[in-house]
């Protein structure tokens, strides 16, 4: 199981902003290891992040991400004590979901 | 994206092999690996790209690119855009001379601001794209950002 996400989310208003620390490698598959073979691509594809039943931003990623990706976004409707759950999905299938709780 | 989405399902069968192999461990994963554009992210100009993603954008000055002007480290650059375009749906993030242009797309459902930052990896000094998708319009904006140190390869 990979390690858990760190989430941030803080409300103003009815404006909830969220931060997101996954870990996870993103590695490449353009990097070659000290015996010269091609490390192959390990990167997370799909990130959602669902409030209250509703997606409330679903990105697309690619290789060139950066290694324990940072995401930060803002969305209206979400107050106080509200729960978040983020969940990714990378190319080997592997996947995390982690919750947190808007304050 | 649905077109886009559409075509992708015709290739979909090379995931059937992988999970009738058991490497997906859920339905669920399977199910969020097929909504990946996978062919918007293996593009390597800046036409195929536009062509992938459903149009040509015209030029914007209403999408801010939030990014270094130098970044000494390519493994790690902070980019953020933020769009006041009514209605943006999508926010693509490009770098020009990366080997594979796209590096992320963001669908933007109603009620969230087009507004997200990530961090992301620049093999060169590079122009970096946001391509944002409005209705039935593309629009988009560029910065160039200068890395001394790459960050693909190494």
């Amino acid at each position: 199981m990979p390690d858990p996400m760190r989430i941030r989310a803080t409300a103003q208003g009815d404006v909830v902003d969220v931060r997101v620390l996954m870990s996870h490698e993103m590695e490449g598959g353009q990097r070659r290891d000290s015996a010269g073979n091609l490390v192959p691509a390990h990167f997370i594809q799909t990130v959602t992040v669902n409030h209250g039943g509703k997606t409330v931003l679903a990105a697309d990623w690619g290789p060139a991400v950066s290694k324990n990706p940072y995401l930060q976004f803002k969305f209206t409707g979400g107050k106080k004590g509200d729960e978040l759950v983020v969940t990714w999905v990378d190319n080997k299938g592997e996947t995390r979901t982690d919750k947190a709780v808007i304050n | 994206m649905s077109e886009n989405r559409r075509d992708f399902m015709k290739l979909t069968g090379v995931f059937g092999l992988l999970a009738a192999a058991g490497l997906l461990s859920t339905t669920e994963a399977l199910a969020q690996q097929q909504a990946w554009n996978k062919a918007a992210f293996e593009t390597k100009s800046l036409a195929d790209t536009y062509k992938v993603l459903g149009g040509t954008p015209a030029e914007s000055a209403d999408i801010a690119i939030t990014a270094p002007d130098i970044a000494e480290n390519g493994a790690v650059v902070p980019v953020g855009v933020t769009s006041k375009i009514p209605n943006t749906q999508a926010v693509y993030i490009l770098v020009e001379k990366n080997p594979n242009m796209m590096a992320a797309g963001f669908s933007i459902p109603q009620g969230t601001e087009p507004n997200v930052t990530t961090r992301i990896k620049m093999g060169q000094t590079s122009n970096v794209y946001a391509v944002v998708k409005a209705g039935d319009k593309y629009y988009v904006s560029s910065k160039e950002v200068k890395v001394t140190l790459g960050g693909c390869g190494g």
